[in-house]
């Protein structure tokens, strides 16, 4: 009942987050269809951000094995396309990720640092690297179709699979396994003397964020209809994940979704509008944004909101007023 | 109710702890001082299970705990704080002792409980006031005070302390000892590494001196100021 009590404490929040999902649930309605692809694009890189985030944001271990888990997941759907409904695709993606993530955490997470980080992008390309061996010297093919059931689907599956990520991450920062994350992240052996059983706090936590990542291969595989190795395990997946949730801040769960979500439709419009200067601008515009923000986009928010709360307007805001408890 | 015997740890060539026995009875303060080098935060390490020894066997209340994990070695009621304070320097201080009274224990406690024993401890190290402060930004003598909180949140039969006077001044050597004193009052039993003589000669009841990595005297602090070993290790021949 407790988190209940902390969600009802921040109706602000809520009735924003309830009137987004709201907004994304109807959008197909009125949408045309690029704009379905392109809303896919975005929710899945907030999802596989968002993900992200819930294991490294908070013990800042940085993992570059998301592409991993999304890639077994785009395989999963790929292997049993035409034989399992999507909603069995997804969970089995979810299940496939969150057994492999066991077993990569089992051997790197005694890795700190640099080495965690290199052992995670090794694992993605030894895996990526092992299937293309498997597809030209066993089956033969490169390559596979994958039976798509619709963009409108597909959508409603991503945003199904975001929503529930999102309430994941935000019961793990509300409790008190999320502020053990947090102490590994501050000092690991002092959370290990306290009795934080770190090493298992760690894998599941891993394992967790990976089996949406796995979930969200699954469905975008459908999407895309063909996929090779190259496309599943391509390291940008990796990679993207970590500038999306710098850009944003990891700080608070804003941070993540505001990063990947505008971090993804920037590029799309930069590279129709400036195709030639596309790469310089987005450089450019990283390179700011971590100059400036170091707390990232979420950081800037609230830097305004704290602006416009001294101001007479904000003084007057009814969040400001007396009986208004703050969160 | 601490038992270590023959205990070696080395570090590739170097033999920081070499055949160590040592005892800590119920209720004691203990006293481990030597010089630099010695061995004596490894042994701490050693007893915490930060590092498993080479050979050796540690017994806490006549259950052997060598090769237990740091987590599990807390449980059983053994806690510790470091020499360079180890702090959750991003959480508030209040979070850093509901962290350690929340996982600290074998048994489950209530979020309410938590909250309770925490504010209480706060106020028995002296901290309530800044209760909402992040760690880092507290003074070194509060860090020290907070990570002395931290440990006992976890509800201890034995405290490990390492250090925790090195930086303070005298004042805040006068209130450390005091602390200390407190801690002993409450039945919690004293490991203390401390380079602070006259904190060491006023709190202890029995003194260990290590050099090269084991014990070579141990007494009152009387007896061991005295001892012409001692004398010898400190000030040359």
């Amino acid at each position: 009942m407790d988190s209940v009590r902390i969600i009802l404490k921040k109706p602000f929040y809520l009735g924003l987050l309830i009137l987004s999902l709201i907004l994304l649930a109807i959008t197909p309605r009125f949408a045309q269809p690029y704009s379905i692809i392109s809303m896919i694009t975005i929710l899945m890189y907030v999802t596989l951000t968002l993900s992200w985030t819930i294991f490294s944001g908070p013990t800042h271990y940085i993992s570059l094995a998301t592409a991993t888990f999304f890639g077994v997941g785009v395989y999963v759907s790929a292997i049993l396309g035409g034989t399992l409904p999507l909603v069995a695709l997804a969970g089995l993606g979810g299940l496939v990720g969150f057994i492999l993530a066991l077993f990569i955490g089992l051997l790197t997470l005694r890795l700190k640092g640099i080495y965690f980080i290199l052992f995670t992008f090794g694992a993605s390309a030894l895996l990526r690297h092992s299937i293309l061996w498997w597809e030209t010297h066993i089956t033969g093919t490169v390559g596979r179709f994958v039976l798509s059931p619709g963009h409108t689907t597909a959508y409603y599956f991503i945003l199904g699979i975001f929503a529930i990520t999102l309430l994941t991450a935000y019961f793990i920062s509300q409790s008190k396994f999320g502020l053990a994350l947090k102490s590994i992240g501050e000092n690991e052996e002092a959370a290990a003397h306290i009795g934080i059983n770190v090493t298992l706090v760690k894998i599941v936590t891993f394992a967790l964020s990976a089996t949406f990542m796995g979930a969200t291969g699954a469905v975008m595989a459908t999407r895309w209809t063909y996929i090779d190795p190259v496309i599943a395990f391509n390291p940008l997946i990796s990679f993207l994940p970590v500038l999306m949730a710098i850009f944003g801040g990891t700080g608070r769960l804003l941070g993540p979704i505001l990063g990947a979500a505008i971090f993804t439709i920037l590029q799309e419009f930069l590279i129709t509008q400036y195709p030639y200067y596309f790469m310089l601008l987005m450089g450019t515009t990283l390179i700011l944004v971590i100059l400036f923000l170091p707390n990232g986009l979420a950081g800037l928010t609230d830097e305004g909101m704290h602006r416009f709360n001294q101001t007479t307007w904000g003084k007057k805001a009814w969040w400001n007023r007396k009986g208004y408890k703050h969160a | 109710m601490l038992k270590g015997e023959g205990l070696t740890m080395n570090f590739g060539g170097l033999l920081a702890v070499a055949n160590a026995n040592f005892h800590v009875d119920q209720g004691e303060v203990v006293g481990l001082i030597g010089p630099n080098g010695a061995g004596k935060t490894t042994l701490f390490n050693l007893i915490s299970g930060a590092i498993a020894p080479k050979s050796g066997v540690i017994k806490f209340k006549d259950e052997t705990i060598t090769g237990l994990k740091p987590h599990q070695i807390c449980k059983k009621g053994v806690a510790r704080t470091f020499q360079s304070t180890k702090l959750f320097a991003g959480l508030t201080v209040f979070e850093n002792v509901e962290l350690a009274a929340m996982f600290g224990t074998s048994k489950a406690i209530s979020e309410a409980e938590a909250e309770q024993e925490v504010l209480d401890l706060l106020d028995f190290v002296e901290l309530s006031t800044v209760r909402a402060t992040l760690a880092k930004n507290l003074p070194i003598a509060s860090q020290r005070r907070l990570e002395v909180a931290r440990a006992l949140a976890t509800k201890p039969e034995l405290l490990l302390l390492d250090e925790v006077m090195a930086g303070l001044n005298a004042t805040e050597v006068a209130e450390a000892m005091a602390l200390i004193t407190k801690i002993q009052a409450k039945g919690i039993t004293i490991f203390m590494i401390e380079h602070v003589m006259k904190a060491i000669m006023n709190v202890c009841d029995r003194i260990i001196v290590f050099h090269n990595g084991r014990e070579i005297a141990e007494g009152t602090p009387d007896q061991v100021t005295t001892n012409p070993t001692v004398i010898e290790i400190y000030l040359g021949e």
